[in-house]
């Protein structure tokens, strides 16, 4: 099953769209809540990392019996050291969007930590790609 | 017709006992219980309302609405207090919110009294043992947060069935009521009276609190013998003190029977200003609460520890079976705490300090199983076939004129979608689907009515209307 965001820069209203959907889908597949809970955790961090740094982008999921890819692809800045970006803590942003409660520098740790597979590959300049999956 | 897969579920959900039924004689198929229902809970057939009972949590918005009083609540007899020499009225604080400001706290006890109660107590008396006993769970389980309580057997089950990943946050502790009952126990046996003497029965305020005492959640039976609506002791009790009249002599109260931490507790905020969290919300009627959960579930809410969650709008001062306006109850009931606050400060004890003595006993024994997540979302439990299911409805959907109109006996679109999928429905039942198949000659007009007198009776129109 096939799912497709978009996601608008600078939009935090409507953060979070995604993970909701996604996690009445898997509620509904009867999926491990704790699972469930995982998904929903690591999507929402990525949506709102593309609303924050990016020019906007995309959240593509893919759900099948056993797992469920979900893909955040942006047009943005890019990040120019990923390790670092991975490290807690680590932040690049605006006053304005920390002062909003997000830009903690836990983004691409945390869903490190909540998903099975993490890919995130990213050209200065051109965008960011997010792939995670998770197994149910 | 139901298929296979469904009927493991029906035998399931049969276990799920409901204080709420649908009186099919009564009902006159208006569908507003089905709108308003939180869950999506109710469909309509042959003209009638019914309730899928794993949806169901009790919260009564659907005896608020309808029109005809068919939505019976299963209360037992008040004659049943008489097979008990010992029996005991466990009250909630709420109920001495309905009397007006003439009628005092000591004319309510001794009336029931007289109406037959061998005792009577008042189940915030435990108010403050519960408040412990959540902050000793609070302090031993220091990695689970944010706690909710367990007071609200609404939200209790409005977790297990579309939050299950917050289940493991409930605490599971036993509410005032189990405590204040064990206490009665405890006390009456010490007198010396026997313990098959003894009954005890809960004028309950709720539909929800009639489930928790018939199938509490997370423990095997109740201590409960009987469970008596509010509204209909009310009337007795007020109808006895109109009628022994104004010189009626009753037996005073030594001194005041809660504290006024005590009386608070069952009013918005009063769990939470007396909890020892940092951070804590009090959040009251269910569309509220399913507003925080959603975004509690996505981990949108940092830092939070505790949350006291209530259905009710001005929790049980609105109580299904609270006879009088929400705001006046409570402000009763602020009126009797604020007095109760004034007889402290001069030195005066509450009775409920009583059950100090108990503090321990009750304590250690609060602690209940786990509650279990039994998730209403679940389209099958073999995740292949649910992901079949899921394919199926999102299909039909695309079909469906997504307007909500509720005419097939479903609230939505969608939730008719998964009945159909799930066997609970057939495809006709939609009036727009029809429509289109008399268009191109694939249903006759008498089929298409046929199918409407099927969801709504045959009895709705009537003939031509001239006007």
């Amino acid at each position: 099953m096939h799912q497709e965001y978009t996601v608008v820069e600078g939009d935090f209203v409507n953060a979070g769209k995604a993970s909701s959907s996604v996690k009445k889908t898997l509620k509904q597949l009867n999926v491990n809540p704790q699972v469930v809970k995982r998904v929903v955790v690591a999507l929402y961090e990525a949506e709102v990392n593309a609303i924050a740094h990016a020019y906007g982008g995309k959240v593509l999921v893919d759900i099948d019996a056993d797992k469920i890819k979900m893909v955040v692809a942006d047009k943005g800045p890019g990040i120019p050291d990923i390790a670092l970006a991975m490290q807690e803590g680590y932040s690049t942003a605006r006053p304005e969007v920390r002062d909003m409660g997000f830009g903690a520098g836990m983004g691409l740790p945390n869903m490190q930590k909540n998903v099975d597979k993490l890919n995130v590959t990213s050209e200065v300049g051109v965008g960011t790609t997010v792939e995670m999956e998770v197994a149910f | 017709m139901p298929n296979s897969q469904f009927s493991i579920f029906n035998s399931q959900f049969k276990m799920f006992y409901h204080a709420l039924q649908i009186d099919a004689p009564r009902c006159i198929g208006c569908s507003r219980c089905m709108k308003i229902c939180p869950t999506e809970a109710v469909r309509i057939f042959g003209g009638k309302a019914s309730i899928q009972e794993h949806r169901c949590i009790d919260c009564g918005k659907c005896y608020e609405v309808c029109p005809a009083q068919a939505i019976g609540i299963k209360d037992d007899d008040f004659e049943a207090i008489h097979r008990y020499p010992h029996s005991v009225a466990l009250l909630p604080a709420v109920f001495m919110g309905q009397f007006p400001d003439e009628v005092s706290v000591s004319r309510v006890y001794a009336s029931l009294q007289e109406l037959g109660f061998a005792h009577v107590m008042e189940v915030e008396s435990a108010a403050m043992i519960y408040a412990d006993a959540k902050n000793r769970y609070a302090h031993e389980h220091p990695d689970v947060r944010p706690l909710i309580s367990s007071f609200c057997p609404a939200i209790v089950r409005l977790i297990q069935i579309k939050y299950p990943s917050l289940t493991e946050n409930v605490m599971p502790i036993k509410v005032p009521l189990d405590l204040s009952a064990m206490y009665a126990v405890e006390e009456l046996v010490s007198r010396g009276i026997p313990r098959e003497e003894i009954g005890l029965f809960y004028i309950t305020p709720c539909a929800a609190k009639i489930a928790a005492v018939k199938a509490p959640v997370g423990e095997e039976r109740s201590l409960i013998d009987g469970v008596i609506n509010m509204n209909l002791l009310f009337n007795r009790v007020y109808k006895h003190i109109k009628e022994m009249g104004k010189s009626h002599q009753y037996k005073p109260l030594s001194r005041q029977r809660l504290s006024a931490d005590a009386i608070l507790s069952t009013l918005t905020n009063g769990e939470r200003r007396i909890c020892a969290a940092k951070r804590s919300y009090a959040i009251d009627g269910i569309e509220n609460v399913m507003d925080f959960l959603d975004k509690l579930e996505n981990d949108e809410v940092e830092g939070v520890e505790f949350l006291e969650l209530r259905a009710c709008d001005q929790s049980c001062a609105g109580a299904l079976l609270s006879y009088d306006n929400r705001f006046l109850c409570g402000e009763r009931m602020y009126a009797r705490a604020r007095k109760a606050a004034e007889r402290e400060r001069n030195g005066e004890m509450p009775r409920d300090r009583e059950m100090e003595k108990y503090r321990d006993y009750l304590i250690d024994h609060s602690l209940v199983d786990e509650v279990q997540p039994r998730s209403m979302l679940v389209l099958d439990e073999d995740r292949v076939k649910a992901f079949e299911k899921m394919e199926k409805i999102e299909r039909m959907k695309t079909h469906l004129p997504q307007i909500d109109c509720g005419v097939c006996g479903a609230p939505t679109c969608e939730a008719f979608a998964t009945d159909v999928v799930c066997g609970r429905a057939d495809l006709h039942r939609c009036v727009f689907y029809r429509l289109h198949l008399e268009a191109k000659g694939k249903m006759t007009l008498g089929e298409g009515r046929s199918n409407m007198y099927s969801v709504w009776g045959d009895d709705r129109i009537s003939g031509e209307i001239d006007v």
